[in-house]
């Protein structure tokens, strides 16, 4: 059997998993299986924009930067611009993280290197839109040194990660 | 690669990882609709080695908006729970997902994903310790 084969039948596990799930909250309290199917809904309403974006990523990317130029930004032998790339992307991308998760599956089957990809998911934690409420809760200084903070281990992280897991 | 064919070969990549993305998203529905606001106060014991993990732990089952998180965090610290708690709890929120953990393994690799949640959760806890430790010393 080989890889794609066991991804196809674990998406569908995935999916029948959730379902019953929702079958048996709709058995025991039919008020949170509404109440998750409405904030599911809202969810759903909330990420279409951002969808749309990973698609156009996914598409000037296909269409404009081969993989030689990606692998070559991306790859093992991209150095600091390859960490710059990576941080400021995961710091500017938007919306839920696993949004993000089809658009980096893609740049690994081009050579990106994994290390890039953890460091990328890693700052999707520093996010500028929520700074000022971060700030409001917890204070300016806790937000700058813990954003430095948080840039400085996701390197560490993406070496960690690539060093384990390859 | 022309222009029909980077179309189609982005909209096939989002079509076909679409049932897991929107499985995901019911996930985290039922998850916000099952664990009440007030089930995060009565966790933390008082302990500046024991909360820090405790609050990574809930930090990373649970999933959502990372303001979702800055609201409880800041309820924790005006309730008197530890800073260094409250930061790993939010660090955790936003960099592990044990609710996205399924769809990061189909898209990423089980490998990859395993790791580097795991590596995140021992990572929450540092982060917020250095992070304490520099605001303390500048």
């Amino acid at each position: 059997m080989n890889f794609r084969i066991i991804t196809e039948n674990m998406k569908v596990l995935f999916i029948f998993l959730i379902l019953f799930l929702y079958l048996i909250v709709f058995t025991v309290d039919k008020t949170i299986f509404f109440k998750a199917l409405g904030f599911s809904a809202g969810i759903f309403v909330k990420v279409i924009p951002v969808l749309f974006l990973v698609f156009i990523l996914m598409f000037l990317v296909n269409c404009f930067v081969s993989n030689e130029t990606l692998v070559k930004w991306l790859g093992s032998s991209a150095g600091v611009k390859g960490w710059l790339f990576s941080i400021i992307g995961g710091v500017l991308s938007t919306g839920p993280i696993y949004l993000w998760y089809p658009f980096l599956s893609d740049l690994k089957e081009k050579g990106v290197r994994t290390a890039f990809i953890a460091c990328f998911l890693y700052n999707r934690a520093v996010k500028l839109p929520l700074m000022p409420l971060f700030a409001a809760y917890f204070g300016f200084k806790t937000l700058i040194i813990l954003t430095c903070v948080m840039i400085i281990f996701s390197v560490i992280q993406g070496l960690i990660v690539e060093k384990i897991a390859g | 690669m022309n222009k029909k064919k980077a179309l189609t070969s982005a909209a096939k990549s989002l079509l076909n990882n679409f049932p897991v993305l929107f499985g995901v998203i019911l996930l985290v529905g039922l998850f916000n609709s099952v664990v009440p606001k007030s089930f995060y106060q009565h966790v933390f014991k008082g302990s500046l080695l024991i909360d820090p993990w405790i609050g990574s732990t809930i930090g990373s089952v649970l999933a959502g908006n990372p303001v979702t998180s800055y609201v409880i965090g800041g309820e924790l610290l005006s309730q008197g729970v530890s800073l260094v708690a409250v930061l790993s709890f939010i660090v955790a929120w936003v960099t592990v997902g044990i609710v996205q953990l399924p769809a990061e393994s189909i898209m990423l690799g089980k490998k990859f994903a395993l790791t580097r949640n795991f590596i995140s959760f021992i990572l929450s806890v540092i982060v917020a310790v250095v992070t304490v430790l520099l605001m303390w010393l500048i």
